[in-house]
């Protein structure tokens, strides 16, 4: 392909955000009059893909070409200038001004919006009203109407369908079909591959940050995508795994250490039920956005739900507060260390906080207890202290042991981990996964959420996958092999055969 | 349906609107008035030289509200405005001690633009340095609280008499003075043409979701430095207004006014948290604020009970605002 024909080419992006690498080498040629998809599984880097393309982030390695000439933007305003314009996942609208105002702030023309809206299905719109005051799926649309109001000749679209009802999708696909008619060209993100195989001419599949292929629309461009994402190197893993654990052998009639009962809580739990025993390891899996950060939140008690029931041994619960949770022995180790720990604090002040948290125990701490307990928690989880004391000078896999040891000191019954080993080198993953096994091979039971699949069978007995809010599908971990959970996680029916 | 039927409705529905985005447009007139009724109930004889004691009293108050109502707006903190004011103050008080009327007006504009570029500078050191903009204008404050000693050592100065009557006259009639008149048009003069502006709609942007002003293509940056720059405008605008009412330099007085009228600006409906309120609201609880204090001197309260009293009544009004606007978010 002739280099200047691209309308878009970014070559060898890298982008680092403090210590966690976003991208490493990740490019993408896109050519006019084309709908180009953008895939790959949770924090493969599409969306710091795009925020950088469009200036949000600058890059730290790497060129952009624009027609072929080689461009780099400080702003998504510059970007905009140079016809480059983006609807981000989350809509870029003032929520405090009026709709007019908002186009007005980014320079749009109203008629121009009003017209692509029009086109959009949504007549009538009163631009008077606040943005604050108006649904998700409209301002969406907004923003999308804004966008093409520029009249982009790269328009970029992050997972715009991820909130959407079908109707308005349709409308979307009709729109993004029609730029491509245009001779513009569509960069389409987005977790649902039957869109994309539909929508899509080519499509770049993004892992770990690196370009892993490039797809053109063809029959079974399907499973070549899953096949990308999944990469050669996972399925080495699995095989070199060390899944030694029994699984799940126990009668059905036990009393399961937790339960979830129809949990609702909007606008992204619909209706989820599930049972996890005492002494296993149940797996979840879902792609960002399908409710299971506000599952893990209600279980934890830091969210209310509206309907449903979670059962602990049988014993509903009600739960107001962390705290509560934490009485009836559910603790969670969150995605976010940094959300867990005090990062100006010592460890041992750290690992001991929760054991002192209730009003029963205050007063004098008896320091040699604390210490004692503090000091096998440490040497049984290998924690690497000597970074120094203060908690900030640990490495991620280091913190994520300490959020560990402080349940392991205080005790508890059930183990929420949600995606424990995000941005953890590997060795100390494999300690992580051993003392998951270790912590259900000692009575307690463990629900762990992971974006990463390869996990599932290195660590859990079963495996749930979450699709809009709901389960929809569980299977023991000996069939949760990677192709099936991605399927699953893309809400197609698992069944279906690889070829 | 006929045309004014058509027109009326319409009326009513921008009203309904304005009323829903921002209950601090409606709430504050209401407070003023019930506080008047009050005022004049415990006081039957409130007269013309009353009022214009209460204008005069709450005209700087009013300005450092103003000053602190722009930065709060776009979503920050300004805790010089006090400190700016006591400096605009000494400055046009011993500058015009000696000056004839004309002198002392092109003076009053050589203060405002002074007070307008401390008020940049800033903009410059929260922006640049990326200190917290609360750690910044504190000692900012500091360092101005101490220029304006400099300056003026003690409470003295003073200006022509022309001048000073443009603080403490009267227009028309002896129920409009002319610290009301000059309150008016200084905000209105420099506001409305703001709140219009394209600076103005990103001022709200900011201080609403930052980054979603700037994916909009807001410069998040200039948009703040502009912010703390009309901070100080407005604060240069009450310091001489504190010349003109009393017809001194007093370089500590300024001290008072950064909290009172962060006070102020929170009764008055704006969000501290930015991007929502109006100029309207903290204006008029500037005077609230001036006439509770004159109510309780009329009831012959202990002045240091006075305070509780005040203070509590603060809290009361701010509470009952927030219930208000919960009670919205929750529709």
């Amino acid at each position: 392909m002739n280099e200047a024909a691209l309308l878009l080419e970014a070559t060898k992006m890298a982008k680092k955000f403090d210590s966690v690498v976003a991208l490493k080498a990740a490019s993408l040629q896109v050519r006019p009059g084309e709908v180009h998809g953008l895939m790959g599984s949770n924090g493969a880097g599409k969306s710091t893909l795009v925020k950088i393309i469009t200036g949000v982030y600058p890059a730290d390695g790497g060129q952009i070409f624009v027609k072929g000439v080689i461009r780099s933007f400080r702003s998504p305003a510059e970007a905009r200038r140079a016809g480059i314009v983006s609807v981000y996942q989350d809509p870029a609208l003032v929520p405090d001004l009026t709709v007019a105002q908002n186009m007005r702030l980014a320079g749009a023309s109203v008629d121009a919006v009003r017209k692509w809206l029009t086109e959009l299905g949504i007549v009538r719109l009163d631009f008077s009203l606040l943005v604050r005051d108006l649904p998700d799926p409209t301002l969406r649309l907004i923003d999308l109407a804004r966008a093409l109001a520029w009249e982009p000749a790269v328009l970029l679209l992050d997972e715009i369908t991820a909130s959407l009802p079908a109707d308005l999708s349709e409308q979307i696909y009709a729109m993004v079909k029609h730029w491509r008619q245009r001779g513009n060209a569509v960069i389409f993100i987005s977790h649902r591959m039957a869109e994309v195989s539909a929508l899509c001419d080519r499509a770049t599949v993004l892992r770990d940050g690196v370009t892993a292929g490039v797809t053109e629309r063809a029959h079974g461009s399907e499973e070549r995508i899953v096949a990308l994402m999944l990469g050669a190197e996972t399925a080495r893993a699995v095989a070199s795994g060390p899944s030694t654990h029994a699984g799940g052998s126990r009668p059905d009639d036990a009393e399961p250490a937790l339960e979830v009962r129809g949990l609702r809580c909007s606008p992204l739990v619909n209706e989820v039920s599930f049972k996890l025993y005492s002494g296993e390891v149940l797996g979840m899996v879902a792609l960002e956005g399908q409710g299971q950060e506000e599952l893990f939140d209600c279980i934890a008690g830091s969210r209310r739900y509206g309907e449903g029931a979670i059962l602990a041994h049988g014993k509903e619960l009600r739960l107001r507060h962390p705290a509560d949770a934490i009485a009836a022995g559910i603790v969670l180790v969150p995605a976010n260390r940094l959300l867990a720990l005090l990062q100006q604090r010592p460890i041992p002040e750290n690992i001991g906080l929760p054991a002192f948290g209730g009003i029963r125990n205050w007063g004098p701490i008896k320091s040699r207890d604390e210490r004692a307990r503090v000091e096998s928690s440490i040497e049984r989880l290998r924690i690497d202290t000597r970074a120094g004391s203060e908690l900030r000078r640990l490495s991620g896999g280091n913190q994520q042991k300490v959020v560990i040891a402080r349940w392991l000191a205080s005790g508890f019954d059930i183990l929420l981990c949600f995606d424990p080993t995000r941005g953890i080198d590997i060795g100390t993953k494999r300690q992580i996964y051993a003392l998951v096994r270790e912590i259900a091979a000692e009575g307690s039971a463990v629900l762990l959420f992971t974006s990463e699949l390869t996990e599932i069978a290195l660590a859990c007995d079963r495996a749930i996958v979450l699709f809009g809010g709901r389960v929809v599908a569980e299977m023991p971990v000996s069939q949760a092999d990677e192709a099936t959970l991605l399927r699953s996680a893309h809400g197609l029916s698992p069944s279906a055969e690889a070829s | 349906m006929t045309a004014p039927a058509a027109l009326n409705i319409r009326l009513t529905k921008r009203l309904q609107r304005s009323l829903r985005r921002d209950p601090g447009l409606f709430f504050m007139p209401a407070l003023l008035i019930v506080s008047f009724a009050i005022t004049v109930a415990i006081h039957p004889q409130f007269s013309d030289f009353d009022l214009q004691s209460l204008a005069m009293g709450a005209l700087p108050l009013a300005f450092a509200a103003a000053a602190q109502t722009v930065v709060v707006i776009a979503g920050g903190i300004d805790l010089s405005v006090g400190s700016m004011m006591a400096v605009a103050n000494v400055l046009a008080a011993s500058l015009m001690e000696k000056a004839s009327f004309g002198q002392s007006l092109l003076l009053a504009l050589a203060v405002l633009i002074g007070g307008a570029g401390i008020g940049a500078l800033n903009g410059l050191i929260v922006v640049i340095s990326r200190i917290p903009d609360v750690v910044a204008t504190l000692t900012s404050g500091f360092i101005w609280g101490g220029v304006a000693l400099l300056i003026l050592e003690k409470p003295g100065g003073g200006a022509p008499q022309e001048f000073l009557n443009l603080g403490t006259g009267t227009l028309f009639t002896p129920w409009l003075p002319n610290a009301l008149v000059l309150l008016a048009a200084a905000v209105g003069v420099i506001w409305i043409p703001l709140r219009r502006s394209k600076l103005g709609l990103q001022l709200y942007a900011v201080g609403s979701d930052r980054i979603a002003a700037f994916r909009s293509g807001v410069n998040i940056d200039r948009t703040r430095f502009a912010a703390y720059l009309f901070s100080g405008l407005f604060s240069a605008v009450g310091g001489v207004g504190f010349t003109m009412t009393t017809g001194i330099g007093a370089p500590l007085a300024g001290v008072y006014y950064t909290l009172s009228g962060l006070a102020a600006v929170v009764v008055g409906g704006v969000s501290l948290a930015g991007g929502r309120g109006g100029m309207l609201g903290p204006v008029l609880a500037a005077f609230v604020l001036t006439l509770i204090p004159t109510d309780l001197i009329f009831l012959n309260i202990d002045p240091n009970f006075g305070q509780v009293i005040q203070g509590t009544l603060i809290v009361v009004i701010v509470m009952i605002g927030g219930f208000v606007d919960m009670e919205r978010s929750r529709k």
